[in-house]
């Protein structure tokens, strides 16, 4: 395989790599290395990439391990990064500031979620893949990944409904 | 698309049994400015997806991977020591070989200087026999 066959074959999923890294590690340059990393891992396996019936699962597969790897080590030696960079766009300015305000809380509350969910709710919510695509990634059965599913979105709700009512009831 | 249909819609999305194209309905209803009062709580949350879905990955792919020049570095230098050594080895020995042929030269050529000399010597030893007759002589005169 040559190196423009794999960019060209990377292409339309590298973005979705990074995303679902960064859903996971929170920074930017930490979702960018790990990127960095796997792409790097499924160049070195060009040989066998032909075998694989569905190269972007596998990949997303490989960003999923080593992102719960990073996170792993990242608890033991207790370091927490937090960054809050995202934007949005359209609205007046007074709306501008309130839904920015929202969404700025949506993603807190994503922030909450634990991990499994939080991979689930990426590659549904943002990706839109289906349940056996996801079923690939997470190795689970789609039974489960629709309970865990319906679990993250109803506490997104809950949590948005309780700051909604803040101060009301 | 009308509110009730929407409404139910979400019911379904937080039992997570809508479909992906259901679920676009959803985000193309959140993503328009009127969107009825009392849902409009969950707009952020839509709002939210599809602000995420806009992150792409800058960084130039690298498809060089990073070789492990330390490695190959050690390599060298084990290998450049390891060669001055057999070098200064050998030229060592070498020395030590011209030295020992030199030596070699000279001793035989010693031996050869030696062995003319003795024989010249040889035929001179006679000589002392004939200064011991004359001293005798010349002391039993003096006596």
């Amino acid at each position: 395989m040559k190196q423009a066959d794999f960019l060209h074959m990377i292409l339309p999923f590298k973005d979705k790599l990074y995303r679902l890294a960064k859903r996971l590690l929170v920074s930017n340059e930490e979702a960018e290395d790990a990127t960095q990393e796997v792409l790097l891992k499924l160049w070195s396996k060009k040989t066998k990439i032909a075998e694989f019936n569905n190269v972007e699962a596998f990949a997303m597969t490989m960003t999923k391990n080593y992102c719960l790897d990073k996170l792993k080590s990242k608890q033991a030696s207790n370091l927490k990064l937090v960054h809050s960079n995202y934007k949005d766009e359209h609205t007046s300015l007074q709306k501008q500031v309130e839904v920015r305000d929202s969404v700025n809380f949506v993603h807190q509350i994503l922030e909450e979620l634990p991990p499994q969910q939080k991979i689930i709710i990426q590659l549904r919510d943002v990706e839109q893949y289906d349940f056996e695509e996801i079923a690939k990634v997470v190795n689970m059965n789609p039974t489960a990944i629709r309970v865990a599913l319906s679990r993250a979105r109803k506490y997104v709700r809950q949590e948005l409904i309780k700051k909604h009512n803040y101060g009301v009831s | 698309m009308e509110l009730a249909n929407i409404e139910k819609l979400l019911e379904k999305y937080f039992e997570a049994t809508t479909t992906v194209q259901e679920e676009q309905e959803l985000q193309l209803y959140f993503s328009q400015d009127n969107v009825a009062p009392h849902l409009q709580e969950y707009q952020p949350m839509f709002q939210h997806f599809a602000n995420l879905l806009e992150e792409q990955y800058t960084r130039n792919v690298p498809l060089q991977p990073r070789k492990n020049y330390l490695k190959w570095i050690s390599v060298a230098a084990v290998f450049i020591f390891m060669s001055t050594i057999g070098i200064t080895y050998y030229v060592d020995a070498q020395e030590r070989a011209k030295a020992e042929i030199a030596y070699a030269q000279f001793k035989e050529s010693m031996t050869l200087v030696s062995e003319s000399f003795n024989t010249g010597a040889s035929h001179i030893n006679h000589l002392n026999q004939f200064t011991e007759t004359t001293n005798k002589f010349i002391i039993t005169e003096n006596n």
